[in-house]
């Protein structure tokens, strides 16, 4: 769904350390992804998934090392190649959903149909006009993954996307990352639990305990 | 630009949904100069001393009040993360709402100017110049309350930190524009003190949004 431009997209960490406060949770981490992979992060809690997602999303500054986005489209920091959903969905309380993806849609540039679109697709046709605060968890969250079906953007780095979702949600989730990848694009998501089919794995426990 | 753009008329929407985002500033600012002549007495001239003084720093504090929550919600909630996480610049973000929040609160605050002139016994063919002043005026407040709200953002009770931080960036302002509202109740030459608040609003609204930037990308980090 990202289209050719994305076909040669890649994301290269060298040598990344991240501390929290004087606790270091990962370092000498070196990770190279391409285009049509996916990388699951996992570990145990505090093992520094988000915060590497952060960091990949330009959010959290390193401790030590760089990350570097080269390819067809991006600039170095890859502002405009990536979408970022943190385990917050950025759902405002007083906005109805549909109002919500279509201020996304404004957001990004991008014509109001896609927003409609995007609410149908996750499932929340019929909650379109509740507002933020009358969604459960599980609609709060398909709510969030509507921003990466408004804008097409080859990286998706989510932190841990199917959770508060119900066997139903969890299942687009999967379908929504296997299109995304047949298409050139590229996902690394914080996961427990079920995976993605074929997907690599980075185990940041084991990082910790080899360093 | 699309996304600062956006933003700005979310933030308008917001601010006017959430159950009147105004009323309360209004409100502090309205008691607070209503309050000033059981407080003062009424001597004769006694207000005419301290009214502009009082109704200044009432607009000031009045301006203050809206800081707290300015960034925090979008903080709390994951929309910051969601804007710096898409390669926004958070100096369009932070302009963009303070902008907005200038617009739904500042504005009705220049708006009630007047009446509290009046009450405060201030000449009344000087009401136009009131709502100049206290627009030009509210700007400056907003525009640097911006700054301590973005740097209180993270804290669980910010609004400390905010007068801290923002009282000082208000001085400038404090001491023109109440120069300025003392002349034109004594019939003076109101044209210099309002031309220098009006150089000091420019420069808030020109720099604050770089600083609350910074601030916001700490808050985030």
């Amino acid at each position: 769904m990202s289209g050719a431009s994305a076909s040669s997209l890649a994301l290269e960490v060298e040598n990344l350390a991240a501390a929290r406060g004087l606790r270091v949770l990962f370092e000498g981490l070196n990770l190279r992804v391409s285009s049509g992979e996916s990388l699951e992060l996992r570990g145990a809690n505090g093992s520094g998934k988000s915060t590497l997602l952060r960091i990949l999303a330009g959010l959290t500054r390193p401790h030590e090392g760089r990350v570097r986005y080269s390819g067809a489209g991006a600039d170095d920091e890859g502002d405009a190649a990536r979408h970022y959903l943190g385990h917050l969905d950025a759902v405002k309380p007083t906005e109805t959903a549909l109002e919500q993806a279509r201020f996304w849609a404004r957001y990004f540039g991008r014509p109001q149909d896609v927003a409609d679109a995007a609410i149908k697709r996750v499932g929340l046709a019929n909650r379109k006009a509740v507002p933020g605060r009358g969604l459960s968890a599980g609609q709060k969250r398909r709510l969030a993954l509507t921003r990466l079906l408004i804008e097409p953007r080859p990286v998706w780095l989510l932190d841990e996307p199917t959770a508060a979702l119900d066997t139903e949600g969890r299942a687009l989730v999967m379908q929504l990352v296997a299109e995304h990848r047949a298409g050139g694009g590229m996902v690394i998501a914080a996961v427990h639990g079920e995976g993605f089919a074929d997907s690599r794995v980075m185990d940041l426990s084991a990082l910790k305990a080899a360093a | 630009m699309s996304g600062s753009f956006s933003v700005f008329s979310r933030e308008l929407k917001l601010a006017w949904s959430g159950g009147g985002g105004a009323a309360l500033p209004v409100g502090f600012f309205a008691a607070a100069a209503s309050m000033t002549p059981f407080a003062v007495g009424n001597e004769i001239g006694n207000l005419q001393i301290a009214g502009p003084g009082v109704m200044w720093i009432a607009l000031a504090l009045a301006s203050l009040l809206p800081m707290e929550r300015l960034f925090q919600a979008d903080l709390e909630d994951g929309t910051l993360d969601a804007y710096a996480g898409s390669g926004v610049g958070m100096e369009g973000i932070a302009l963009a709402k303070t902008l907005a929040h200038w617009i739904a609160t500042g504005i009705p605050l220049a708006l009630i100017a007047p009446v509290l002139w009046i009450m405060l016994q201030g000449p009344p063919d000087q009401v136009l110049f009131v709502i100049g002043a206290a627009l030009v005026g509210s700007l400056a407040f907003f525009f640097f309350g911006s700054i301590g709200a973005a740097l209180a953002a993270g804290l669980r009770r910010g609004g400390l930190v905010i007068a801290l931080v923002t009282l000082p960036l208000y001085v400038p302002t404090m001491i023109f524009g109440a120069a300025a509202l003392y002349a034109a109740a004594g019939g003076g030459d109101w044209g210099q003190p309002a031309l220098l608040a009006g150089a000091v609003s420019l420069f808030g609204i020109a720099t604050s949004p770089f600083a609350a930037a910074m601030a916001l990308r700490m808050a985030i980090d």
